[in-house]
């Protein structure tokens, strides 16, 4: 098997409960060693879709490959991959040495085998003084590792993982983060991590798949799903996003013309644009990063609006900056506090200009 | 009252050199604290119902102990202290049966209906049917329908199929111990049932992608948390049993005698000691039973916590 052939393959799945269709037609190709995300909002499917990778769940259409291997109607305990539940589903009455052996003793592995194995799994998670432990004297991030050791102590070609860091707290998270990336790496396998949070899905993954209502709107690497986002919900959905309508008027050869309700007219550059026809509806954004703020008109060749400010948000390092543009329509800007003072620079009610370089504008079709 | 100790433990220590004064203000603050509806142990009137309680609860039970050690025929005035009466119930031969019946009845209706209700409670978990409501209500029945009927009913049916009557012992006990499973293993079920709502699927689950198959998950995971409950149920099942009177004062035979319905035919000529030693063994077995069952429980209950 060669470098670029899938370790996973999503063939046209389908999968419905009742009236409801959880997972609508996705195909998609996960590579070996990826670290994988499915991120979206909560009920968009992307749960039910690593049930079913898992066996957990059975597709009503459509194949699922693992390997090369059509797995799609094999049982969760024939599959080469395993599971991190999201409750970390630790069996209450064994020991974490039990609960990281039991994968291997229920599929009668040699004796001798399994303690050498478990001791490798506890260590790989940094367990090793606690085995001897009961899950009800460890503390959720020790749980959540037992979990780790326990689906890698069998070797699975996938690692799959249910929101697994929903239920910790904010430092401990972070920590956990850098620790899955780190054994991601050690181990060599693929990972595919469900999440809704997309600070995680950015941070943690080498490609993500963003999933709304049972399907796939976009797969890219993180910083091209930020910054090129292929639809509104892709723009919203990642990140904080000014999202405006408007109408394409004319195309030229070098600009597009955007009438955009309540801003304006908008010349763009139309390589950064998939040709528009004249006339159709399109989205307007514009991240609040690429926006400054200037007292005096901003310079030429820059969008450039006027607005007054509603509202500032202070976070410290930054400050979200709300603006009521002249026209009716909001937008907000982020400004780097970099100067130290404890005078605030802007306050609501100051009339300001914002503008941005007209190649960090989006132009979204869908 | 664990707020009071702190009150005395904490607050006098820090002022006590400097402002004594303060201390005693806030003792006699503590005092004027209106009684919360919560704080039992501060009501005068709440003690005594407690203490009723546990007197008519206990003192006849007690009385019934102490009187089986009285060195007399009649069960009133105490004569002195002696174990003749234990003796004289051990050498009572129908007595002796009679209590026999009883446990050999009870072990297996424990085995049966532990058996039974497990299944329906993990059947009824576990999957949807049409007309489940109704079926979970039938299974439901034994607990609520008067003792009395189904004892009525019990001997109408056996009589109306013919069930033999002079099989050989044990299976001369049959009649009876198909009438105790019929009514205990609902208990069961419904026992077993209320520790399955707190069971994580994802536990289950979780075995499965470890390499389990369902038998295998099912003895594993499912089995040992449900423990608590089946304990639980085994032992209501055993003592429900081991002194039940009506079902089985309407099932059983000539020859098939438990003791609970012994005793009630011993005390129709009058309460004699002997009477009271073999009901103090009774007592003193659904005890021993009890502790046991709970002993069982301790070590899995702290491990249901994670």
């Amino acid at each position: 098997m060669n470098e670029t052939a899938p370790i996973i393959s999503i063939r046209g799945v389908t999968k419905r409960f009742g009236p409801v269709t959880a997972v609508d037609d996705v195909s998609l190709d996960i590579r070996p060693n990826e670290f994988f995300a499915l991120l979206g909002p909560s009920g968009c499917g992307k749960t039910t879709l690593l049930r079913m990778l898992a066996g957990l769940e059975v597709p009503s259409a459509g194949a699922i490959l693992i390997d090369g291997h059509d797995v799609t109607g094999v049982p969760p305990n024939r599959r080469p991959v395993n599971m991190v539940f999201q409750s970390y589903a630790v069996f209450p009455h064994m020991s974490v040495f039990d609960n990281v052996a039991y994968g291997l003793r229920v599929v009668k592995t040699p004796a001798g085998e399994i303690e050498p194995r478990v001791r490798e799994a506890l260590a790989m998670t940094q367990l090793e003084g606690l085995a001897a432990r009961k899950p009800d004297q460890l503390s959720g991030g020790q749980r959540q590792r037992v979990a780790l050791a326990r689906a890698l102590v069998k070797r699975p070609k996938v690692l799959l993982l249910d929101e697994p860091l929903s239920a910790l707290d904010a430092k401990l998270r972070e920590a956990m983060q850098l620790e899955l990336v780190r054994l991601q790496h050690s181990v060599g396998i693929t990972f595919i991590i469900v999440t809704h949070d997309q600070n995680e899905a950015l941070s943690m993954a080498n490609r993500i798949a963003v999933m709304e209502a049972g399907q796939i709107r976009q797969v890219a690497r993180p910083a091209e799903l930020y910054e090129y986002p292929n639809c509104r919900f892709v723009a919203d959905f990642i990140g904080k996003m000014n999202l405006f309508e408007g109408r394409v008027v004319a195309c030229e050869d070098a600009r597009v013309h955007i009438e955009v309700k309540g801003v304006g007219r908008l010349a763009l550059p139309a390589d950064q644009i998939v040709a528009p026809a004249p006339g159709s509806e399109v989205g307007v954004a514009v991240r609040p990063e690429k926006i400054r703020l200037h007292r005096e008109p901003a310079p030429e060749g820059r969008v450039r609006l006027r607005g007054r400010v509603s509202e500032v948000a202070y976070f410290g390092d930054a400050s979200h900056v709300y603006l009521v543009l002249e026209g009716g329509p909001k937008i907000s800007a982020n400004l780097q506090n970099e100067a130290r003072t404890a005078v605030p620079g802007v306050v609501a009610g100051d009339e300001l200009w914002c503008s941005w370089d007209p190649n960090d504008t989006l132009v979204l079709t869908r | 009252m664990s707020g009071e100790a702190v009150d005395t433990g904490l607050s006098p220590a820090p002022v006590a050199a400097a402002d004594r004064p303060g201390t005693r203000l806030n003792r006699r603050r503590r005092q004027r604290l209106p009684i919360g509806p919560l704080e039992y142990t501060r009501h005068w009137w709440l003690r005594l119902i407690v203490a009723v309680t546990f007197a008519l609860l206990y003192a006849p039970i007690l009385t019934l102990i102490a009187f089986s050690f009285n060195n007399s025929r009649r069960n009133i005035v105490w004569r002195g202290f002696t174990f003749k009466y234990y003796e004289k119930a051990w050498h009572n031969d129908s007595l002796i049966d009679a209590f026999t019946n009883s446990l050999t009845i009870a072990l297996i209706n424990t085995v049966i209906a532990t058996v039974l209700g497990v299944l329906v409670a993990i059947f009824l978990w576990r999957f949807r049917f049409p007309g489940k409501p109704v079926y979970e209500g039938f299974m439901a029945l034994p607990i609520v329908i008067p003792e009395i009927c189904m004892g009525v009913a019990m001997m109408a049916f056996f009589a109306r199929i013919g069930w033999p009557r002079d099989l050989p012992w044990p299976l001369s006990l049959s009649s009876i111990t198909i009438a105790h499973v019929a009514f205990s293993f609902p208990f069961v079920a419904v026992i077993v049932r209320a520790r399955l709502v707190g069971f994580n699927r994802e536990l289950e689950e979780a075995a499965y992608d470890l390499g389990a198959g369902q038998w295998q998950a099912m003895r594993d995971i499912v089995l040992p948390y449900l423990r608590p409950g089946i304990i639980a149920g085994a032992l209501i099942a055993f003592t429900l049993s081991l002194d039940d009177f009506v079902i089985t004062f309407f099932t059983a035979g000539p020859e098939t005698i438990t003791l609970p319905v012994k005793i009630f035919s011993m005390v129709r000529f009058s309460v004699t000691p002997e009477v009271n030693a073999a009901s103090t063994v009774l007592i003193l077995i659904t005890i021993v039973a009890t502790v046991l069952a709970m002993r069982m429980q301790t070590p899995s209950r702290s491990e249901g916590g994670g």
